[in-house]
């Protein structure tokens, strides 16, 4: 009897509620955008957090001096209504909106960014991203505690609406770093009310706390659930935004969000299951977005490896990958080969460098680096972090290796943070990288190879390449400036510290309702522009 | 009873002692750490970093503040999250984890106690096979098998239930409770099915059955109490995995319980978050594997008194 | 009673068992299958056809290709080998720690008892994933490592499981009455209380197979158990399940047999018990 009850039960509950109306249906009447955001947010302080995840909802929450025209590229005015850059380049004037307000109606004045930027480049908050600023004059001194007098830094409130920065060189993509919420006021009086200067662990970005500058405001934050944030009627551009609420689900489980976004419980997806992207591209997916982005996969060779000193060696390594295979076959999501290591087109740039597929060369170039039948090539470790998709990819190269150089490879795969100190160290002999660049300059991909540089990890050095790239960002005319790129690049891919393999694209799922969202090689999507609307 | 109870509520200090202690220091020698992040930080910023948690200190003293904070019960700040402390953390996950894992060892226990012991007294016949095939399956499908064809059915095709999240939609904490509840309902049939059939041959139960009890008397009163000890000494440290393991679950249905701050927590190297929620699980491990020996001693009336 | 007619009786029990005896001979063609990989495997479990892909079984590729356009027959053949060694070899570690400190801490009682089971709930209590980074770490890829590993973890469970029913017939007449010949512990344990704790044992034991092996393809993932290109049954399903709805073959397949296995496993372990069982034998 209590079997048949609970069945019953089970039977009502579940077709009670059977074919309810799903949330992005329900959209078009609230103006509720659900977003997949792939995984919880550290937080929302724009001085600490690093990470994708947050910057989707800090766009949402703060705006810079500038934001990026997502649809010709350059940039609109953000806080900034307009600004005006000297003749040598070095001096940029602000002149702040002046209906630009705070979400508490509080005025955004010049004296907020000097006072956020004093507090990114304080070092006791160990904010992670100090270096975007390291451009400014004596920014890099005040942070580094050469000099603990903030009067020295390039950033000065000449009156309540005008900032004035002083750069230590040019910088032409100086204005495009203003996207990167590193450089994103913050409300000092409210900081201040919740902790000091320095504390990391300031209770002011609560739900209810938490005052900024952008389009929307905090509304709610669940834990590794959702975070709600609702139109911000402060905002000096609010009449443009159409949207009423987003909603950011940490969805860490791509399966899992695919899913949540074909039951349109999702506007959005942060990516796509790698085995589903040929599959929509097959059936003409409506909904499927392949769009170009700024990133590039590659691996990195540990040139301090005894194996790998040899620049033929690294050579024959390089020649001997198919890429085209790579993309058409094992990746299969409209990823672009890659012969430099830059992407190219970005901002204009065209990389010119060359990587032949070519087997027989690379044999040859193996052979007279000492290797042959009776010298082989000692086995070849790949180090990826666990993850299908880079395993899918080295077992292929794997293959490609041991079948036209005749090497035997090994594949290793590591936890995430074990990889990172591996190759932090230099305990590895190839490794699998990406980078996707920051701001929209090929600066971003080539200042990354220069010696003492954090994320450099080869081991490769070059005194040439560093003075030509140095000499490049001092240079303030674009045409003149990416020759000198180009001429550090052709020396990096001829000294081939690393592997480039494909240029990325992002993929994702959008619902149809969406409009507004347009591709953007960062990926930098205002939420101020988009709408949702049923055709 | 109520002197071994408080017997080991004592003795479980020293053992979450032990866990922290370990915990402590294999998380210390576990290469990575909390900042590391893909893109490398400068070695002046990490220095930053490390002074504003403390991490410069030598591990001992680490070690002797973590103490005597945890005595305190303060169980520090998370690294990963700032501005979050561990307590407030554990607090926001443990009651949906609790609701679940509720939800799905009811459903366990109700359909494998049922099948395991119809099994055991039609033994050799198809009200044995079947049900004892059924558990099989259920045990040969893993969960994270389970959760995306049970969504696939019932969530994307025939569009009954949300496909995600816990408390949001209407109907979407049915299929996570099913599906952690089908995997442990099979152990439990298969345990309870194996425990009836030692105890039904045994002489007692003949007795009972020659006293010319009914069949029904014997089952309840005299086979079950004995018939069902493997699944009690089971069901402690089940109970306890269940909370710890519903992490797959959660991740497959989007679900914002302790299980994922667990296991991610232990991929960032969220230091004190992996302390706290370890000896949090270590202690629920414990009071669980108590209740399951005290219902073990409650129901085999042979050893009460020793 | 001598031990030699016990075992022989069993024997022969066993052998009238039609369903255990089928279930043993399955396990054992698989294990045929197993060893004579190399040679049965119409390909290699390494190579990779980029150009064909996944494909659906066809005659050059009866069960189907996956997504690097490796053989799948072959692959299921070579994962055999390394499926039956971990989950018949960590069963067993699991299987001989854990029966082995259930009784001892059973038996006992008292403070013996309690400090072994304080033991167990500590061992409870670690971080499985930082444990297993950490050996990783220490000792790198080692496949008696990932042996050593999962009995590690399996044997706590076990142990409780054994310790519960020692308990259970330490008051019974049979053991009171050996205790009071004098029996030695040692005796104790072997004659009069292993042969009575064999049913649950072989239950659970059946139950630990399938976790075993499907926690190889979990610890395989994060880099501890077999190395890519090998393959086992665990990953297959792990890779399967990813990729069900586009190529149901890279599941189903690696489904089936496993399945196949575990009820296999299963009907020879009831039978094996039931033939062990010395209650049965008057039935």
């Amino acid at each position: 009897m209590k079997i048949k009850h609970f069945f019953l039960l089970f039977a009502l509950v579940l077709f009670g509620c059977g074919k309810s109306i799903s949330p992005v249906d329900s959209s078009i009447e609230t103006g509720v955008f659900h977003f997949g955001n792939g995984s919880e947010p550290q937080g929302i302080d724009p001085h600490i957090v690093t990470g994708v995840p947050e910057h989707h909802v800090l766009i949402s929450l703060c705006e810079g001096l500038t934001i990026p025209n997502l649809n010709s590229g350059g940039n609109l005015p953000g806080a900034a209504e307009s600004w005006t850059v000297s003749d040598d380049g070095k001096e940029y004037i602000f002149n702040l909106n002046k209906n630009g307000k705070w979400s508490n109606g509080d005025p955004v004045t010049a004296s907020d960014f000097v006072w956020s930027w004093m507090r990114i480049l304080t070092a006791s908050l160990g904010s992670q991203y100090p270096d975007m600023l390291y451009y400014l004059e004596g920014a890099e001194e005040y942070h580094t505690g050469v000099t603990s007098n903030f009067d020295e830094v390039g950033v000065k409130a000449v009156d309540e609406y005008t900032l004035k920065v002083n750069l230590k060189n040019p910088t032409p993509f100086f204005i495009g770093m203003l996207s990167h919420y590193s450089t994103w006021p913050v409300h000092k009086e409210t900081v201040l009310k919740h902790g000091a200067i320095d504390d990391r662990n300031g209770q002011w970005t609560r739900p209810g706390n938490f005052v900024c500058n952008g389009p929307f405001q905090l509304k709610s934050w669940e834990l590794n659930n959702k975070i709600v944030v609702e139109k911000n009627p402060n905002y000096w551009d609010a009449e443009k935004v159409s949207l009423n609420e987003m909603h950011f689900y940490p969805v860490s489980n791509v399966m899992t969000e695919d899913r949540m976004f074909r039951a349109g419980q999702l506007h959005l997806t942060s990516t796509l299951p790698s085995q589903k992207c040929p599959i929509y591209i097959e059936e003409n997916n409506p909904d499927l977005r392949i769009d170009p982005y700024m990133g590039q996969y590659f691996y990195r060779l540990n040139v301090d490896n005894p194996s790998l000193k040899d620049v033929r060696v690294r050579k024959a390594l390089a020649f001997s990958i198919d890429r085209k295979l790579l993309v058409e076959k094992v990746t299969k999501c409209g990823q672009i080969p890659a012969y430099s290591f830059t992407p190219p087109g970005s901002n204009g740039y065209q990389p010119d460098t060359k990587i032949p597929f070519d087997p027989e060369l690379a044999k040859e170039l193996l052979n007279d680096a000492g290797y042959s039948e009776s010298n082989p090539f000692p086995k070849l470790e790949i180090l990826f972090n666990t993850n299908e998709d880079h395993r899918k990819l080295a077992l292929a190269i794997q293959q490609m290796w041991q079948q036209n150089l005749g090497i035997e490879v090994e594949l290793v795969n590591q936890d995430w943070k074990v990889y990172l100190s591996r190759e932090m160290v230099g305990d590895f002999q190839v490794s699998r990288a990406g980078w996707i660049g920051d701001y929209e300059d090929p600066n971003t991909f080539l200042d990354l190879m220069r010696p003492n540089r954090g994320n450099n990890k080869t081991g490769w050095e070059d005194a040439n390449y560093d003075s030509i790239v140095e000499k490049a960002n001092s240079t303030s005319d674009q045409t003149q400036r990416y020759e000198l790129l180009k001429e550090a690049e052709r020396i990096l891919i001829d000294n081939m510290p690393i592997i480039p393999l494909y240029t990325y694209v992002r993929s994702y799922q959008l619902s149809p309702d969406v409009k507004g969202y347009n591709p953007h090689i960062l990926d930098h999507h205002h939420p101020k522009f988009i709408y949702l609307e049923r055709d | 009873m109520i002197t071994i109870f408080f017997k080991r509520i004592i003795l479980a200090i020293p053992v979450l002692f032990a866990v922290a202690s370990i915990t402590f220091f294999l998380i210390k020698i576990a290469p990575g750490g909390p900042f590391d992040a893909d893109k490398a930080v400068s070695p002046q910023v990490l220095k930053n970093l490390n002074e504003a948690y403390n991490l410069d200190a030598s591990n001992w003293e680490q070690y002797v503040d973590y103490m005597s904070g945890l005595v305190q019960g303060d169980l520090g700040p998370s690294f990963r999250f700032p501005g979050r402390s561990v307590t407030e953390m554990i607090a926001t996950g443990l009651p949906v984890t609790f609701e679940l894992a509720f939800y799905a060892i009811l459903l366990a226990l109700f359909m494998g106690i049922f099948l395991g012991v119809l099994a055991a007294l039609k033994r050799n016949t198809f009200l044995d096979f079947i049900p004892m095939a059924i558990a099989m399956i259920g045990i040969c499908v893993p969960t994270f098998l389970m959760g995306p064809l049970l969504v696939l059915i019932f969530g994307i095709n025939l569009e009954l239930l949300p496909v995600s999240g816990w408390g949001q939609l209407p109907g979407d904490k049915i299929l996570p409770s099913l599906t952690l509840g089908f995997a442990y309902a099979a152990y439990i049939a298969r345990l309870s099915r194996g425990g009836m059939l030692e105890v039904l041959n045994q002489d007692f139960i003949r007795t009972a059955r020659a006293k010319g009890l009914t069949e029904r008397m014997v089952v309840f009163k005299h086979a079950m109490q004995g018939g069902l000890i493997p699944v009690v000494s089971f069901l402690g440290p089940a109970i306890a995995g269940l909370l710890a393991g519903s992490f797959v679950v959660e991740t497959i249905f989007q679900i914002p319980g302790l299980g994922r701050f667990y296991v991610e927590a232990a991929f960032n190297r969220d230091y004190t978050m992996i302390l706290g929620t370890t000896i949090f699980f270590s202690a629920m491990i414990v009071f669980f594997n108590l209740l399951s020996d005290l219902a073990a001693l409650w129901l085999n009336p042979r050893s009460r008194d020793t | 009673m001598k031990n030699n007619s016990l075992w022989s009786d069993a024997l022969y029990r066993l052998s009238r068992n039609r369903a255990a005896m089928l279930g043993g001979f399955v396990l054992i063609m698989l294990i045929i299958c197993a060893v004579l990989a190399p040679w049965i495997a119409p390909y290699s479990y390494s190579f990779q056809d980029l150009n064909l892909g996944a494909s659906p079984p066809s005659s050059d590729h009866l069960l189907g290709t996956d997504i690097l356009g490796r053989d799948l027959l072959s692959r299921i053949l070579y994962g055999a080998r390394i499926s039956l060694l971990v989950g018949f070899v960590a069963t067993a570690v699991a299987l001989i720690i854990g029966v082995c400190w259930g009784i001892v801490a059973g038996y006992m009682g008292g403070r013996v008892d309690s400090i072994m089971m304080r033991i167990v709930d500590v061992l409870y209590g670690l971080p499985f994933i930082i444990f297993i980074i950490l050996l990783m770490v220490i000792f790198g890829r080692n496949l008696w490592l990932l042996f050593g590993a999962i009995g590690a973890v399996e044997w706590l469970t076990m142990a409780r499981i054994v310790r519960g029913q020692v308990i259970g017939l330490k008051n019974q007449e049979f053991v009171l009455s050996a205790q009071a010949m004098g029996v030695s512990n040692l005796s104790m344990f072997r004659r009069h209380l292993l042969p009575n704790i064999l049913g649950p044992i072989a239950v659970y034991a059946t139950l630990t197979i399938p976790q075993v092996m499907l926690l190889e393809g979990f610890l395989s993932f994060l880099g501890l158990g077999i190395q890519p290109p090998m393959s086992s049954w665990g990953t297959l399903i792990k890779d399967g399940v990813e990729s069900m709805e586009e190529y149901s073959w890279l599941l189903i397949y690696p489904g089936i047999t496993f399945t196949i296995t575990l009820f296999a496993l299963n009907f020879f372990g009831d039978g094996l018990r039931d033939a062990l069982d010395p209650k049965t034998s008057d039935n």
